[in-house]
């Protein structure tokens, strides 16, 4: 039994230790915006944030993140008004919208460690995050845009 | 939230649906009675198979085709809207059932591919919301007590005089109208959305994460699946054992199915779990001595044979002979994997009169009549539920439905509910991919330094044949292998030409990528012409204007991107530019890549990129669609490489089988041809000419000719 705060509200799921937390989120707790995509934390679609940290959850036991704080890109926002959401829309982002999750994810972590991300940062934080439709371009000029809406 | 839904609602909604499609199909065929004749008044207005207007004002499209990316979920929803003169804001949009109804234009089947969405649907989705608006019209005259021609439409009313009426106030009565056999469509200079840069319908629910892929059906009782399947392709099980894999917590059960053995848990990781735990026992077959190298060896063997003319004039081989001046080159591309971020997934529940499918496919009525064969019921008894496909590329339009077929056999084999999911590896080595070509180019060069004759053989597996589509090929010859070889410009326009095909058959599974055949005869193709330009001693753009003189829209894109590049001034230092044009899915495109070498590694700094694809229906997703062809391009250029080893695929995940990522990403600039001709395709425009315009800038970065994918910085 593993207890988990999840999106701020604590459950106890009935799992092993080593299921990895991706699977616990999707599988168990049935919350399916945190995406499956390689297994090995090389495409980046799993990603959530642990206290405040981005992680891959595709790679992370259960029961290493067990009580922390987890967040997932339902636990963002309410009504999709985060700022990076807000600039996601307002540049019109997605494609297939597979990946955008995780993008997301990784973009809200990179803007609370760096609230005026460089196209350099924006490549460092976000290259761990593929995209087979191509929307890095996008991608990229959305963070520069949520950094701007983050202060207003 | 959670994001599991309720089976039986969505069935009640779903057999909802279909009531209305089964009699929407004969409503649009002029003439055939109609559903609105029901003594009750329908609780929405169904004026065709596309569109339903409910009283509480919500407008609902039903796709025909697949949204995965490319955008149709908005372009298609478009051209209803501007001859219904919707309010925009209204507008929902789903995927049809599978049923006729939908089945692409003059094709006895519902699929979506070939970059043929928008253009195939230009006229039928205008039509549905133009019959729509003349029967709202109608019911409105009707209200007012006044003509038709009295009326006007703006925004989801229908206005009169000073009477205005909704769509949704209007909509019981207008059902209960029959459709007039003509309706007359706006005049483009009339037009309100089609050609104005439209955001995506489809956006909100993808940043929030609550958009439904295949890869999210969930509901209670349903379990999930990783299949066992053969080292090398065509190996079959001899036997297997299962203690160690029924011990695992969660495993449920474990059947062998005809791909291999199904491990069947409450979730995906027992069943991983499960799968690692299981030893089976193969018959490897034929697939064993297969080695990626040795295809190539053999296909350039091939090329120096005489193949099976896909296109002749003239006399090349005379030509070729006397000629003081020729060039003779042999290109080879590899095995590509198209590896969709949302790896392959399918959710199945056999009843005894119902089987339920969900899965995002591009194939829906080929995976309907697959479920059928095997569950033994009639088409009809099987639903097709699409959902949103993470990525398609033409990976989830297999003639042979295998993901779906698997993924029955297991749900039958289980009696229970499954939904069947592959790993990363198992998409990456799981076959149908590009196939492996090699193409042999030898062109006489007359003393003008344009080519005088031109052979080119092409050597290749056939996608088209061994599959259902196997009639479409004529004397021998799959149009996918020669496509854009046999109808190049520069090779039609040659008194003297001949192009010859090989097709030789491998145990690997092919299919379509992404553009398909121009994937690699664009690359090819547009280098060749840079090594004619080159021996010429001529600038690659002035050589190419010359040859397409009588090119008009090849020319318009080529010097459109050749202009905003800056083509002719210099790059700067250290870097070189590279240019190709091609034709493909009756659109044109021309790219110009500038690179430099860094640190051992080709780097794409920019790419500028012009399109033709006749009217702009949605310019922004042309746009998006373009940068993506671009990166899916590049990701083929500059990484993709599907080796085999005895058998084995020897990648397996994104590790090995690399992808372009952020950082590696060109700045990319696009810029659309304004035209008032047809449509043409756009998904697939933007991957043709990328990989020649790289390796084109790389030859005048370093005067090294790359004639084999993917490219090398060595």
């Amino acid at each position: 039994m593993v207890s988990l705060n999840l999106n701020g509200k604590t459950a106890q799921f009935d799992v092993p230790d080593d299921m990895p937390l991706l699977w616990v989120i999707r599988d168990v707790a049935h919350l399916t915006g945190t995406k499956f995509g390689c297994g090995m934390a090389q495409c980046g679609a799993c990603t959530v944030h642990v206290d405040g940290s981005p992680l891959r959850a595709c790679i992370t036991p259960v029961a290493a993140v067990a009580g922390k704080a987890i967040t997932t890109i339902e636990g963002l926002s309410p009504d999709a008004s985060h700022p990076v959401q807000r600039a996601w829309a307002e540049l019109d982002v997605v494609q297939c919208g597979y990946c955008q999750s995780g993008q997301i994810m990784s973009a809200v972590a990179l803007l609370k460690a760096k609230p005026d991300p460089t196209d350099a940062d924006i490549d460092a934080a976000l290259s761990g995050n593929i995209c087979r439709c191509g929307t890095y371009q996008r991608i990229r000029a959305a963070v520069h845009r949520a950094a701007e809406l983050a202060k207003t | 939230m959670n994001a599991r839904f309720d089976s039986s609602r969505r069935d009640f909604l779903k057999q909802g649906a279909l009531t209305g499609g089964a009699l929407v199909v004969a409503f649009f065929v002029p003439g055939a009675h109609r559903l609105a004749q029901a003594t009750e008044a329908p609780a929405e207005f169904a004026p065709n198979a596309f569109l339903r207007i409910s009283a509480d004002e919500s407008i609902r499209v039903l796709l025909a085709h697949s949204e995965m990316g490319q955008g149709i979920w908005t372009a298609l929803p478009m051209l209803i809207a501007e001859e219904l003169d919707a309010d925009w804001s209204k507008i929902q949009v789903e995927h049809a059932p599978a049923a006729p109804a939908y089945f692409a234009n003059g094709m006895p089947m519902q699929f979506t591919g070939g970059s043929m969405s928008t253009w195939t649907e230009f006229e039928r989705y205008r039509q549905a919301g133009a019959m729509a608006r003349a029967l709202l019209i109608q019911a409105a005259a009707q209200r007012f007590k006044r003509k038709p021609a009295d009326c006007r439409t703006e925004n989801g009313y229908v206005i009169v005089g000073e009477e205005r009426a909704s769509y949704g106030t209007l909509a019981p009565a207008a059902a209960k109208l029959a459709p007039p056999k003509t309706v007359a469509l706006k005049e483009p200079k009339d037009w309100k959305l089609i050609g104005q840069p439209t955001k995506r319908l489809d956006s909100p629910e993808k940043i929030n994460g609550s958009a439904r892929f295949g890869m999210d059906v969930q509901f209670d009782g349903l379990l999930t699946a990783v299949v066992a399947r053969g080292p090398v392709f065509g190996a079959t099980v001899r036997a297997f054992d299962a203690t160690a894999t029924r011990q695992v917590p969660g495993v449920r059960d474990v059947v062998q199915v005809p791909s291999g053995v199904a491990v069947i848990a409450d979730h995906f990781w027992a069943a991983k779990r499960g799968r690692d735990a299981l030893r089976v026992d193969w018959d490897l077959g034929a697939g064993a001595a297969l080695d990626s190298d040795a295809v190539r060896t053999d296909f350039l063997a091939k090329a120096a044979t005489e193949g099976l003319v896909a296109t002749q004039a003239g006399d090349a081989a005379a030509t070729l002979s006397g000629a003081a001046k020729r060039i003779e080159a042999e290109y080879s591309v590899p095995f590509l994997a198209h590896a969709p971020m949302e790896p392959l997934n399918c959710t199945v529940k056999i009843d005894a009169d119902l089987c339920e499918v969900w899965t995002g496919t591009q194939f829906q009525t080929m995976d309907q009549a697959a479920a059928a064969r095997i569950t033994g019921l009639k088409p009809e008894q099987v639903q097709i539920h699409t959902l949103f496909l993470g990525g398609g590329f033409g990976r989830r339009a297999t003639p042979t439905s295998d993901f779906v077929v698997e993924a029955v056999h297991v749900a039958k084999a289980a009696g229970k509910p499954v939904k069947t999911v592959w790993t990363r590896e198992d998409d990456i080595r799981g076959g149908y991919y590009r196939p492996a070509f090699v193409h042999k180019a030898e062109i006489a060069i007359g003393d003008d330094g344009k080519p005088a004759a031109w052979r080119q053989r092409i050597v290749g597996q056939s996608i088209l044949g061994n599959s259902p589509f196997k009639m479409m090929i004529k004397n021998g010859i799959d149009a996918t292998s020669v496509e854009g070889v046999a109808d190049s410009p520069y090779i039609k326009d040659l008194a003297n030409h001949r192009v010859e095909l090989h097709s030789p058959e491998l145990p690997v599974p092919v299919l379509w990528l992404r553009s398909v055949g121009h994937t690699h005869t664009a690359f090819v193709m547009e280098s060749l012409i840079d090594e004619l330009a080159h021996a010429a001693g001529k600038d690659p753009l002035d050589y190419r204007r010359d040859l397409l003189q009588q090119h008009a829209r090849h020319l318009g894109v080529l010097n459109l991107a050749a202009e905003k590049a800056g083509w002719g001034t210099p790059p700067e230092k250290g870097r070189a530019r590279g240019l190709a044009v091609h034709e493909s899915f009756g659109s044109y495109a021309a790219q110009v890549a500038e690179v430099s070498l860094q640190g051992g590694e080709i780097r794409v700094h920019r790419v500028v990129c012009a399109v033709d694809c006749g009217i702009a229906v949605n310019p922004a997703g042309i746009t998006a669609q373009m940068e993506s062809g671009i990166v899916f391009g590049l990701s083929a250029a500059l990484f993709g490489n599907l080796t085999l080893r005895k058998g084995e695929v020897q990648q397996s995940n994104y590790h090995d089988y690399r992808v372009l990522r952020m950082n590696q990403t060109p700045q990319i600039e696009v810029h659309i041809v304004p035209s008032t001709a047809k449509p043409g395709g756009i998904g697939e425009v933007g991957v043709p000419p990328l990989a020649a315009a790289v390796a084109n800038a790389l030859f005048a970065l370093t005067g090294k000719r790359q004639r084999n994918l993917p490219l090398s910085a060595a």
